[in-house]
């Protein structure tokens, strides 16, 4: 097996929020704790409106990883990153680290406005036994333990956010672009860096 | 002779129960050394370990403990996500 991983198609993510929806009720992850969200760009633009579910992408190279003082972060043998509640300190550095924004902070509890840090498990749970009470309680629902996969990414209605392994969930990917004929252009080098016979986007462009 | 054994024998017990009554007062090493870039947290069991049938509501079949059959429940699982499999 690869690397779990999540793809979100912004071809087809109609911004229902049913994946945030299924994460919150999924977990039970409190009030003003978000594991995922829907991001939108050029809201209301005819024709360039794209929305985007984001959570933990749970990186390869993981910047909170690398940046946790106390090292409280491990990556699963599927490639999960996931972190000890008992250990984390609140410090918030993933959160800066963090280029999605995914490391959440309660906002009560003996830390006052900063407990520990709470983020998407890829619905595997965390270092407690495994479907035990106290797993549910710190770190929510292990999915992955159960032969399923991520609650967000299994009920997305129109399959816009896809999770799994990550040669599986490129190849249905790659099958649906060239099905549609359209939509690799959203993700890849030529995306996030532009390509060599594109104009740089204007300054002050909407993003 | 008598006294001198029982008062032993109470000078023992008084010993015992101080050593036991005390033993309770030192101090346990709380500090943790930290190993730079190394997971400092309990470890986690793995997925494959868990019991099939300890799970609610899943179509999901694999022979506990065994990583490959893990693999492939999850990968068929997986699958279904496409819906052009499953819609022709």
């Amino acid at each position: 097996m690869a690397r779990m991983k999540f793809l979100c198609d912004a071809e087809r993510c109609i911004e229902c929020n049913g994946c945030v929806t299924a994460c919150k009720q999924e977990n039970e992850v409190p009030w003003g704790v978000n594991r995922r969200r829907v991001v939108t760009i050029n809201d209301g633009v005819v024709g360039a409106e794209k929305s985007i579910s984001v959570a933990c992408m749970h990186c390869s190279d993981a910047p909170c990883m690398a940046v946790c003082p106390v090292d409280c972060f491990y990556r699963t043998d599927e490639g999960v990153v996931l972190h000890d509640k008992d250990l984390c300190i609140g410090c918030g550095y993933c959160f800066y680290a963090c280029p999605f924004g995914a490391p959440q902070f309660p906002q009560a509890g003996a830390f006052g406005l900063r407990g520990k840090m709470d983020k998407c498990t890829f619905c595997a749970g965390g270092p407690e036994k495994d479907l035990s009470k106290e797993e549910f309680a710190k770190y929510g629902s292990n999915r992955l333990a159960q032969g399923k996969l991520p609650a967000c990414a299994e009920m997305c209605s129109t399959k816009a956010l896809l999770g799994g392994d990550g040669d599986v969930i490129a190849d249905i990917y790659r099958q649906r672009v060239l099905k549609r004929g359209k939509g690799s252009e959203v993700w890849g080098w030529g995306t996030a860096y532009g390509k060599p016979d594109q104009k740089a986007a204007p300054a002050g462009a909407k993003s | 002779m008598n006294m001198k054994i029982a008062s032993k024998l109470v000078l023992a017990v008084a010993a015992l129960s101080l050593a036991a009554g005390l033993s309770a007062c030192g101090e346990r090493e709380q500090v943790i050394v930290y190993k730079q870039g190394k997971y400092q947290g309990k470890p986690d069991s793995k997925p494959w370990e868990s019991d099939p049938a300890a799970s609610l509501y899943t179509s999901s079949k694999w022979t506990q403990g065994d990583k490959t059959s893990w693999e492939a429940a999850v990968k068929t699982r997986n699958l279904s996500q496409n819906e052009y499999n499953r819609v022709q």
